[in-house]
């Protein structure tokens, strides 16, 4: 069978001109060869009002006028940066009851004020994103294993009720025996707060999301390290403030690394983190990172350093988190990322039960 | 398996004990479509669903656009150049996008011809009422139920708009309204069946496109069918969302269609995301063990 024979029989195999000029490519086998005779037919670069339009020689699928197929979140700037306070919180209580486990007081100290600073800002982000704010409490009639929303939302609790008595009893002295108790607790429920949110969005139909749920935790939990690394670097005198630099740096170089990780797993769709606006926030965060955990690294137990280092730290996993928000936006507005993943899947199925030839 | 077992949904009928009715859905033929849009009108008048005006797409007569809060069905235009005799045209796809390259756009382009290499295709797209819903697994106040007829309902007096089954439907069906803040979708009239009518779209539509009816029975109506335009020799004909083995177990509310199913906007491979959570939950602890090892490792090092 020449080519163009088989061009003919599969109506998703004709070619598509593209605006952007880079074209979102899917099924690499099939696509050079046969087009090359329609190219010269069809004119290549035809003119379609006054921008050139390359022929691309590669297939995509066919979609409804290139309209997305999943749609994008309805959530509002609160979301990121409930992200960035959730995993600061989180990882703060961890980070306090290690410290005071270890006779650092100074670092427990500033470690819980972190944590309940958290308690503060996480909840009021989220219920103001909700389109019935008032309703909040509905969040609380049902407990479902099934979503992660609802989880999060008990987890959120039980972070507000753990961390509000071990911070009150390590700044205030009261409640002591009640703080104490709740300290263990605490740092527990903060590694949950700091991780789930990443089940969160990749509980999802955005492929950027759904498709890197194995390494977003990681990223997150590596976010979580550096914010509450470098805060607690930034307000703690250096000489106490030794672990909290060096989760810091930790957390970093996770950030930097599970992002790699990340982009390696996701192939095609990694172009939602890489490209528009996602992949702005995402350049600035990587520099911020480095230069934050160099910064720490090299000068931190100087405190003007200690306090530079810390603050380019938590910008840069602050963008860290809107940019992987973003990137969720720009995966569900290209229908390519729906269909394109999905298409791939039912042709190697089709592949699989076909009779050998 | 007899067809009631294959329908089963994880909350019906078990939980309605004896209530439970026999599970009802949509058989949406689009070989027969004639894109009136009626079933669009029929819906937003029974149920009072808000206006959402769009302004003119600019791609298609298809000025309607999508499903949404504010719209529960969605009659889709596809106006398609295909190949002719194995040559395939580079025009844009719609006459509508041709006559705004020529600038035409107040008097239009020619009407085409049959065989000039030009297809329409219309179909009336509705949420799928999943066997496996995710929108209703990820709702974190149980607004989102199964019914006793295994459809799929928001409750509206619960719903608190956090917007997760929005993101969570891989249709794109589910949409937040806007000044309201809460979700809505299809209800498959929910309020006609209690009475004994059919949904509004499907009373409404003129060519039977849309069918309603009891589930084990549209399936085998929709096989006749597909087996009856295979042998006048539509051989392009198949059914979308029939198979219980998909990544949803099957829908509610199924399809005819005569492309592959991207053609119509509709995800050729759609999974509920709630059947990776054993997968995030796990990724998530391995990922807390690991901050905890962390912190643990960072205090260890001493105070300085």
């Amino acid at each position: 069978m020449s080519p163009t024979e088989s061009e003919a029989g599969d109506v998703r195999g004709d070619v598509r001109a593209s605006t952007d000029g880079d074209t979102y490519v899917h099924g690499a086998s099939r696509g050079e060869g046969p087009h090359t005779a329609q190219e010269a037919r069809t004119g290549v670069g035809r003119d379609r009002g006054a921008k050139e339009i390359p022929m691309v020689p590669k297939d995509r699928p066919r979609t409804y006028y290139d309209r997305p197929v999943v749609k994008s979140p309805v959530w509002k700037p609160e979301i990121p940066w409930y992200f960035f306070t959730g995993g600061l919180g989180g990882a703060s209580s961890g980070l306090a009851y290690a410290a005071s486990l270890a006779g650092n007081r100074r670092l427990a100290k500033r470690s819980w004020f972190l944590a309940f600073a958290g308690v503060l800002a996480s909840p009021v982000l989220l219920i103001t994103d909700l389109g019935r704010p008032e309703r909040f409490f509905n969040m609380l009639r049902v407990f479902k294993v099934t979503s992660p929303m609802s989880v999060g939302s008990w987890i959120l609790f039980a972070n507000s009720v753990t961390v509000t008595p071990a911070a009150a009893g390590s700044l205030l002295g009261f409640p002591k025996g009640l703080g104490r108790r709740a300290e263990p607790m605490a740092a527990l429920v903060g590694l949950g707060l700091s991780t789930y949110t990443a089940v969160l969005i990749s509980n999802t139909s955005i492929p950027a999301w759904s498709e890197a749920r194995r390494e977003l935790p990681l990223l997150f939990a590596s976010g979580a390290a550096a914010s509450a690394g470098a805060a607690a670097t930034m307000i703690t005198p250096p000489s106490y403030a030794g672990p909290a630099r060096r989760l810091a740096i930790a957390g970093a170089a996770g950030e930097i690394v599970n992002s790699q990780l990340m982009s390696r797993r996701l192939g095609d769709l990694a172009r939602a983190y890489h490209e528009g606006e996602a992949g702005r926030l995402d350049k600035i965060s990587t520099l911020l990172t480095v230069a934050g955990g160099a910064l720490l690294a090299g000068a931190g137990r100087r405190r003007a350093a200690a306090v530079a280092g810390g603050a380019i730290l938590l910008a840069g996993a602050a963008c860290k988190r809107w940019s992987t928000f973003k990137a969720g936006f720009a995966s569900a507005e290209d229908p390519q990322q729906t269909v394109g993943p999905q298409r791939e899947r039912v042709e190697q199925r089709k592949g699989a039960t076909a009779p050998p030839v | 398996m007899s067809p009631a077992t294959i329908l089963e949904t994880p909350a019906w009928p078990d939980s309605y004990d004896g209530e439970a009715k026999a599970r009802v859905g949509f058989f949406t033929d689009t070989s027969v479509c004639i894109g009136c849009k009626a079933c669009e009108v029929a819906c937003k008048e029974w149920n009072q669903v808000p206006e959402d005006p769009h302004g003119y797409t600019g791609t298609s007569y298809d000025n309607s656009a999508q499903l949404g809060a504010n719209r529960w069905r969605h009659v889709a235009f596809i106006e398609q150049r295909v190949e002719v005799d194995g040559v395939s045209s580079s025009a844009p796809d719609s006459w509508v996008q041709e006559a705004q390259r020529q600038q035409l756009v107040e008097e239009g382009v020619e009407p085409h011809e049959d065989e000039e290499g030009f297809r329409w295709l219309m179909s009336s797209d509705v949420c799928k009422h999943c066997t496996e819903a995710a929108c209703l697994d990820v709702c974190p106040t149980g607004s989102l139920f199964r019914t006793e007829y295994g459809t799929v309902v928001v409750q509206e007096d619960i719903c608190n708009g956090c917007g997760y089954c929005v993101v969570a439907c891989p249709f794109g069906v589910l949409d937040q309204r806007k000044g309201d803040g809460r979700a809505w979708k299809c209800t498959l009239c929910y309020d006609r069946l209690q009475d004994d009518m059919e949904p509004a779209c499907a009373q409404a539509c003129p060519t039977d496109s849309i069918q309603f009816g009891e589930l084990d029975e549209l399936r085998e109506r929709a096989e006749q069918r597909v087996e009856k335009l295979h042998d006048r020799g539509i051989g392009e004909a198949r059914l979308y969302g029939h198979d219980t083995d998909d990544g949803v177990g099957g829908f509610g509310a199924f399809f005819l269609l005569l492309d592959e199913p991207e053609t119509y906007r509709l995800p050729p491979d759609p999974v509920a995301t709630t059947r990776h959570l054993g997968e995030n939950w796990r990724a998530a602890g391995v990922a807390a063990l690991a901050l905890a090892g962390a912190v643990v490792a960072s205090v260890l090092g001493g105070s300085r």
